[in-house]
């Protein structure tokens, strides 16, 4: 192999979120790291500052922060018995080109998973019985909430999150979500202020009985210096966010929080443009030597290292253990194999009102600019009697007033072009209010990822194969959740009202809103039903970490990102505190 | 700092050559028996301290100098500096034999830092000599034992291949350093406190903060009269750094000026341009109390006679579309009361170095864009990006002129002139054409 670079301890592949706080972590405790980097250098002052980063057409409708798809793309099928094709254009996935990954375009909600996710099948079983759990692939996680509450709270502080406590070492505190899990202190700046509409939703959802709260976002509310000593500028609610870079250093991101100290570590070394290939097993094939990876120049090289980490987005996650061939792939008629296994996406659906003679003012936003209930969240609510577990967020968003966006949210009915649209978008811009559901999503048996056997990428590499589709349990739950976010609409004083149910047809790459896709490397306790232990290291190849929302069993109502970063900075640890000392599994299978 | 050492190499070079034929000959200059202290024998490559304490200290005369500003983090240099006349490249003075400094003697290291004369002629005034001549036996002597410890490294360089006739001529040099070089040790005052006298030699020794901040006359030498006064370096200006009220640190405690220097910022300004890659490289790594030595001798000095301009007076409308433009140009960052963020992004209010009469480190950032330094205190770094591409010479006075006038703040107008000159010098872009 040409191109051989010197030894280091760690090599990093992918230099987004899960690999920023794991470089930052191992660079400290002094190992030598070299990360790879798939795209581009970016920068905060110079390729987001203020007076372009808020470029609707550049960066949300041509979504130039994001990875083309005729650079890589994924082949999809609903079943088993269809034949996948790949996927041309994309909603459903939001793949980072760039230093930083996805958490340079990210909203920036920021939450915690309940302590019921991370144990949904002891749970389950405890509170309903075994028989709830029928036609679910359930399997808790290996670690608890209480397990990671340190490493949720060490990512807040160097994220910077704003938002409001609602208990705190297990008192309730007035203004916060009751159901969260405890947390050691509150948020390390307050949350962000309420638009109109958010106090609109704050108000029907009290007057329902509920329990509403500013959510936590990494939107930072002042100014703030993280443990890294880096300073983050207070959000300007400018409400270009998500898919954009954020020049006011205010967006939780790699490039406002981390980069500037760890760029500037001597035993940090990072390479862009530069594609991890995959990793290269040992001729006994216990462990990994290092990774192939390929220059933007189409020149092969080999990164040897004592420790591999896997950081990509959760898709190249699971691709790149497949084709590093670590582990066994997942088989859905046999049940056996790890690799691929328990895929899932979220269950999402929206709700909008259109409100008379009200200015919601929704150039006012942030990407994590909301107010929601968690009341019918996770178990939260009692199941005892619904044929489904899981549940989501009802939330009142006030994430953007992109002009170009939001053209299409007028009253059912409007024609969609001329001067009839013209006068209701102007009207109607100001008059909309939406109310997102965020929900769980539960692994069943069918819905899994393995390499696709026809179609391959331009280094003549197999793509990745999606088989999925919403299953019974999800979509019953959705149907459920939106039933109470139509309730919530009508309560606030909402009219017109469209209703957007994903889970009513069969699950589309073109068509969904989120791009919080997980599994396929899970993590757990036990080596037949996971591709990684608690630590989120290999159960095949004791050196080789697969870090990401891949090693998610099931989904949370919530986005992933920070769990990510939590579950990212626990791995660091262990491998700097516990595996340079005494290399070999830190948990027995 | 490649604008200031342009700017001094090029006038130094023109004033070399004006003077060479003056022909009078002054032995002080050239009179190398203060170097006799240093021994002759041993080659630096050869060279090997036995006093750890020596090398420790050396490493901490390189920070207070900048070396590695000019000859790189491995000293090998190749940092190539733009002149009117030519371009000069930085020396490698790793102990490499052959392409380093290597073969030179201890005595030959002296002569070099302290009056400029290399081991091939006669040095560019580039290299800061004329100040780090007051530099104490005992600072070149730590200093020369920490470079014996670098690793050499082989990359030849000619120094001045890229210099143009008749300036690539070193003894030319000789004309100039006759009439500006003064070489002499640093004259202790015995009236003063040890603290004001480590100020004072910090200032004018390895600091070298005359170098920009004392303007220079037409043959590029320092103008003593107007000691650090204030210099302009062409495309930025060093500001005056006596204790004047207006327009220079009359206002800043000793412990701010420690802070600025230490971590970039006094929670009010932000250092930009070459000051912040003084602070970045040198400063952040000065110890406080040397820092506060500075401050007392800076704070002694007698205040420049510089009075504030006439303010002018901003009319409604003028305020009105100041406002709006602000708030879409500008408050994102620095605030919508112009109160900055904390360490990180300048504050206009109430900051007296916006109000300068000369605008010109206002208008360089504005059509450049800067960067803060990063410190180990202060890690962001950030950025101010340009407004080049986005405002006529016209609105960025207009700009300024509001910044300057508001919030209590008072200064004189900014011409569209001076904006259209500085966008030439600079070779900024012009405003984008929108149809």
């Amino acid at each position: 192999m040409s191109n051989a670079r010197a030894r280091a301890d760690v090599v990093i592949c992918g230099l987004g979120w899960a690999g920023s706080v794991m470089a930052e972590e191992l660079t400290r405790a002094g190992l030598n790291v070299v990360a790879i980097e798939r795209g581009a250098w970016r920068d905060t002052s110079t390729d987001f500052p203020p007076a372009v980063d808020a470029d609707e057409l550049r960066w949300t409708t041509r979504r130039e922060m994001l990875q083309p798809m005729s650079v890589e793309t994924t082949t999809f099928r609903n079943r088993l018995d269809q034949q996948a094709a790949p996927v041309r254009s994309w909603s459903a996935f939001q793949y980072g080109w760039n230093v930083g990954g996805a958490g340079a375009h990210w909203a920036g909600m920021s939450w915690r998973f309940t302590p019921w996710d991370f144990q949904v099948a002891t749970q389950t079983r405890e509170r309903y019985g075994a028989a709830k759990m029928k036609g679910l692939q359930l399997q808790d996680w290996g670690v608890t909430y209480d397990d990671m509450a340190p490493y949720y709270d060490r990512f807040e502080r160097i994220a910077g999150t704003s938002g409001i406590a609602g208990n705190i070492n297990g008192k309730i505190m007035p203004g916060g979500n009751p159901f969260e899990g405890p947390r050691s202190r509150e948020y390390p700046t307050p949350p962000l202020k309420d638009t109109h509409w958010m106090r609109t939703f704050r108000d029907a959802s009290t007057r329902t009985g509920h329990h509403p709260f500013t959510i936590p976002a990494g939107n930072i509310s002042q100014s703030f210096v993280n443990p890294l000593g880096v300073t983050m500028g207070p959000c300007t609610y400018c409400g270009f966010c998500d898919f954009h870079g954020c020049g006011n250093f205010s967006k939780s991101s790699p490039q406002a929080c981390i980069l500037p100290a760890l760029m500037r570590r001597p035993n940090f070394t990072l390479l862009t443009e530069t594609e991890v290939l995959h990793a290269v097993k040992h001729d006994d094939g216990k462990t990994v030597k290092g990774v192939k990876f390929i220059t933007k120049e189409g020149v092969e090289g080999f990164q040897p290292a004592d420790v591999v980490c896997i950081t990509a987005y959760q898709m190249d996650n699971v691709r790149l253990m497949l084709l590093s061939k670590v582990g066994e792939q997942y088989d859905p008629v046999t049940g056996r194999g790890t690799i691929g296994r328990n895929y899932n996406y979220q269950t999402c659906s929206t709700v909008t009102g259109f409100f008379d003679d009200n200015y919601m003012n929704p150039f006012i936003g942030g990407g994590a600019l909301a107010v929601q209930i968690d009341d019918f969240n996770g178990d939260n609510f009692d199941h005892a009697d619904l044929d489904f577990i899981g549940g989501a967020g009802i939330m009142g968003y006030s994430t953007n007033g992109r002009p170009i966006q939001n053209a299409d949210t007028v009253r059912p009915g409007t024609r969609r072009w001329g001067s009839e649209w013209k006068a209701a978008y102007a009207r109607d811009y100001q008059q909309s209010g939406g109310i997102f559901c965020q929900g769980t999503s539960m692994p069943v048996r069918e819905a899994y990822l393995d390499l696709d056997p026809t179609y391959k990428d331009r280094h003549g590499q197999p793509l990745l194969r999606l088989t999925f589709d919403w299953n019974r349990n999800d979509t019953k739950m959705l149907d459920y959740v939106t039933d109470r976010a139509v309730r919530i609409m009508k309560e606030a004083g909402g009219q017109d009202i469209i209703v957007e149910n994903q889970g009513e047809h069969s699950w589309n790459p073109y068509k969904q809103h989120s791009s919080h896709t997980i599994g396929g490397a899970v993590m757990g306790a036990d080596p037949t039903t996971s591709a990684v232990n608690p630590f989120l290291q290999s159960w095949d190849a004791h050196n080789l970490f697969v870090v990401g929302a891949s090693a998610f069993p099931n989904n949370g109502g919530y986005n992933p990102t920070i769990t990510v970063g939590a579950l990212a900075i626990r791995a660091a640890r262990a491998i700097h505190e516990t595996y340079f000392k005494n290399p070999g599994a830190l948990v027995k299978g | 700092m490649t604008n200031l050492k342009a700017i001094a190499t090029g006038t130094a070079l023109l004033a070399g050559v004006a003077a060479i034929g003056a022909g009078w000959a002054a032995w002080r200059t050239f009179d190398t028996s203060r170097s006799n202290v240093a021994d002759d024998t041993v080659a630096l490559a050869d060279y090997k301290s036995t006093d750890v304490q020596a090398v420790r200290r050396g490493e901490y005369v390189m920070r207070l100098a900048d070396c590695a500003a000019c000859h790189k983090a491995d000293f090998a240099g190749g940092y190539k500096i733009d002149t009117p006349f030519g371009s000069l490249t930085t020396s490698n003075i790793t102990p490499d034999r052959q392409t380093g400094i290597g073969a030179m003697t201890e005595r030959g290291f002296f002569n070099a830092v302290r009056q400029g004369i290399g081991s091939h002629g006669l040095l560019y005034p580039a290299m800061p000599y004329t100040a780090y001549t007051r530099l104490s036996d005992k600072d070149v002597h730590d200093l020369w034992s920490y470079m014996a410890t670098l690793a050499p490294v082989s990359q030849a360089i000619d120094e001045n291949a890229g210099m143009k006739f008749p300036y690539n001529i070193r003894l030319a040099m000789a004309g100039w350093d006759l009439l500006f070089f003064d070489n002499k040790h640093f004259q202790a005052d015995r009236e003063q406190s040890a603290e004001w006298n480590r100020g004072k030699y910090l200032t004018d020794g390895p600091a070298h903060c005359g170098t920009c901040h004392t303007p220079r006359n037409m043959l590029g030498g320092e103008r003593s009269s107007a000691y650090l006064q204030g210099g302009l370096l062409g495309t930025w200006y060093a500001p005056d750094i006596t204790p004047n009220p207006h327009t220079g640190i009359g206002s800043w405690s000793a412990d701010a000026l420690t802070a600025y220097l230490k971590t970039g910022s006094d929670d009010v300004a932000v250092a930009a341009g070459p000051m912040a890659e003084a602070v970045e490289h040198s400063f952040q790594y000065y110890s406080t109390d040397d820092l506060q030595a500075i401050g007392t001798y800076l704070k002694s000095l007698a205040p420049s006679p510089a009075m504030p301009g006439t303010p002018m007076k901003l009319d409604s409308h003028a305020q009105a579309a100041g406002a709006l433009a602000y708030e879409v140009n500008c408050s994102a960052c620095h605030g919508l009361q112009g109160e900055g963020i904390k360490g990180m992004v300048t504050a206009f209010a109430g900051n007296q170095r916006m109000l300068a009469d000369d605008p010109t480190n206002l208008l360089h950032a504005l059509l450049m864009g800067t960067r803060a330094p990063h410190t180990e205190q202060r890690q962001t770094a950030a950025g101010m990006p340009s407004f080049a591409w986005k405002m006529s010479d016209r609105e960025v006075a207009d700009i300024l002129d509001y910044i300057r006038n508001s919030w209590g703040n008072a200064a004189p107008a900014v011409s569209p002139e001076h904006v259209a000159g500085m966008r030439a010098a600079l070779g900024a872009r012009s405003k984008l054409k929108t149809p």
